[in-house]
């Protein structure tokens, strides 16, 4: 287990963390988005984005069949296409968990749960424990946990701190995304400051959002995200994934996206195992796409299954 | 000095530029150069489509009546804005005569339409005698994104003659306009957006037909195409895209100033009639069929 910090070690942390260039990512940002992409390398990317995708339902009025027929999906994306990916892992409730590992034992797919009190982490410490707990004996691969917001607007940096690195230590092997709902934490400095503090209390990946409160993944906080895994990388070589999640709905952000990572993480990122995408109606829209690419007829939601 | 309007298209509400960036002069009669019109591109038509489809359920889900409401109150701004249809219309080589003529019964035929909103359906519904234990009743239900290419003639009348009884029926639409009199489609896209027709409803782009027909035809997302005065060509051709999701093309050749170009016909043709069997228990002693 990750030791707690002290206040100077805290400091001496975030003495590391840079100031973020508003200006400057905004405009690297607007360059991305003037890029276009075609032809075999759009089929490409669509297949890849697929690949990347935590298919995720995360409402109150989840029921074990809506998990089922998500898990259903996750493996038979689109049967009339040929050459198409599974999505990487469902992403449910800690309750949903053991039926969608059922609903999934003889495919690859990972499932996610998310954790401590989701959404919005306004749970005793020990209530977010068992939650975890729960979630990782029910077979969870991954568990998708929201840090306390209000703790680490306050200052409370190291309350954040030791929270995440006990879940950590609670998750045994399933792999830890960090929740920062960066649509509560205002600045991309306060981003960037969370994103040093995650990886340093051992998250597996950082996420953006819950996708319950916008705004959610803009390019902004990821490209702030991606700078903070950029640097970890370069000091000590180990790699962090990375989670946009919330308000990427089109094929052209996802393939946007896919472009931002390659540019400032590398080739190296471009696989599930390190890049994923919280999404739900995503999917269908790549699917779209997809299969516009290969029939050149644009295509209608009417012919493809619901998400 | 005059300020000249730039032409936009009419998606979703809003007047963008072509995705494309490209535009094409529009002559009047003589030859001069009235103004440069948006030369629409496929992605146009994409983004138009994608529009329409966006608000069909909600503008189908609106009651009759208050869809009539909407087109009474296009034609008091039209109403209003007359004077400028007028010499919009002559300026693209209309008579005087046959520009005020055109207004008025474009006019017209907005009031005409907005009486048919709330009473089409009463007309094409029915209640059908069963054999069974069943209460067997059929009604119309709009067919979704329907495809236009509006009248090749005229610079207003059959534009509106195509676009009001589709949308009457709950359906919303995406119209190539008339290539070389555009001008008017894109000022009478200005009274929709004045009228209370909710964004998406109307989708109107002026561009060559050849480019953007082929498209607009083999979108899976467009349920039905009217197209109005088109080369025989390009018509087989559209035909044969609209195949893959069985679109229903309806082909007009009429004079769209005549008082007969209008009636139900015009909006039965984009509405799919469904039958509810309702299961009812078993009536004792014959009597009633349904």
């Amino acid at each position: 287990m990750i030791d707690s910090l002290n206040s100077a070690q805290i400091a001496a942390l975030f003495a590391l963390t840079p100031a973020i260039d508003q200006v400057g990512i905004h405009e690297r940002i607007g360059r991305i988005q003037t890029r276009s992409i075609k032809g075999t390398a759009k089929l490409q990317g669509l297949r890849m984005a697929l690949s990347m995708i935590d298919l995720t339902t995360l409402e109150g009025k989840d029921t074990l069949g809506k998990v089922r027929q998500l898990c259903f999906k996750a493996q038979h994306l689109h049967d009339q296409a040929t050459g198409l990916p599974t999505v990487a892992a469902v992403c449910v409730y800690p309750t949903m968990v053991a039926e969608a590992k059922k609903a999934l034992v003889s495919s690859n797919i990972k499932v996610a749960s998310v954790s401590t009190a989701f959404p919005a982490g306004q749970a005793p410490f020990e209530v977010k424990k068992l939650d975890t707990l729960y979630a990782v004996d029910n077979g969870a691969d991954e568990i998708d946990m929201v840090i306390s917001r209000g703790r680490f607007l306050a200052g409370d940096y190291q309350f954040v701190y030791d929270e995440i690195a006990a879940i950590k230590a609670l998750c045994g092997q399933a792999r830890l995304k960090v929740i920062f709902e960066t649509g509560e934490l205002d600045t991309l400095d306060q981003i960037r400051k969370m994103s040093d503090l995650a990886i340093a209390a051992g998250a597996d990946f950082i996420k953006t959002s819950t996708g319950k409160i916008q705004p959610a993944a803009t390019f902004p906080v990821v490209l702030t995200m991606l700078g903070a895994i950029k640097d970890h990388f370069d000091k000590t070589g180990q790699m962090i994934g990375m989670k946009p999640a919330g308000g990427i709905s089109s094929a052209k952000l996802a393939l946007q996206h896919l472009l931002l990572v390659k540019e400032v993480l590398g080739e190296a990122w471009l696989t599930n195992e390190w890049y994923r995408f919280g999404a739900s109606s995503l999917a269908n829209d790549l699917l779209l796409q997809y299969q516009k690419q290969v029939t050149g007829k644009y295509q209608s939601a009417t012919y493809f299954s619901i998400d | 000095m005059e300020i000249l309007k730039t032409y936009k298209l009419y998606i979703g509400g809003q007047f963008p530029r072509t995705e494309s960036g490209r535009t094409y002069p529009v002559r009047g009669a003589n030859g001069n150069h009235v103004a440069n019109a948006c030369l629409g591109s496929r992605k146009d038509v994409r983004n138009a489509v994608q529009a329409a489809r966006k608000a069909q359920s909600a503008w189908a889900v609106r009651s009759g009546f208050n869809r009539s409401q909407i087109l009474y109150r296009i034609a008091e701004i039209l109403e209003d804005r007359k004077a400028q249809f007028v010499s919009e219309l002559i300026s693209m080589g209309s008579s005087t005569a046959d520009a005020q003529n055109e207004v008025q019964s474009s006019i017209d035929r907005c009031v005409y339409y907005a009486g048919w909103s709330d009473k089409y359906q009463a007309l094409l519904s029915s209640v059908n005698p069963v054999a069974t234990p069943h209460f067997n009743f059929s009604v119309p239900e709009a067919m979704g994104v329907v495809g236009v290419v509006s009248c090749q003639r005229t610079g207003l009348i059959g534009l509106i003659s195509q676009i009001l009884p589709v949308i009457l029926g709950g359906n919303t639409i995406v119209v190539i306009a008339n290539s070389d009199q555009p001008l008017g489609a894109i000022s009478f896209a200005e009274v929709l957006a004045t009228s209370d027709v909710p964004g998406g409803v109307v989708n109107i782009l002026t561009g060559q037909i050849a480019e953007l027909l082929p498209t607009l035809a083999g979108h899976m997302d467009v349920n039905a195409l009217s197209l109005a005065y088109i080369d025989a060509d390009l018509l087989k051709a559209a035909q044969e895209v609209a195949i893959d999701n069985l679109k229903r093309c309806s082909v007009y050749a009429e004079d769209f100033t005549l008082q007969t170009s209008q009636g139900l016909a015009f909006i039965s043709t984009f509405q799919e009639i469904k039958t509810t069997w309702h299961p009812i228990e078993q009536l004792s002693g014959g009597g009633s069929g349904y």
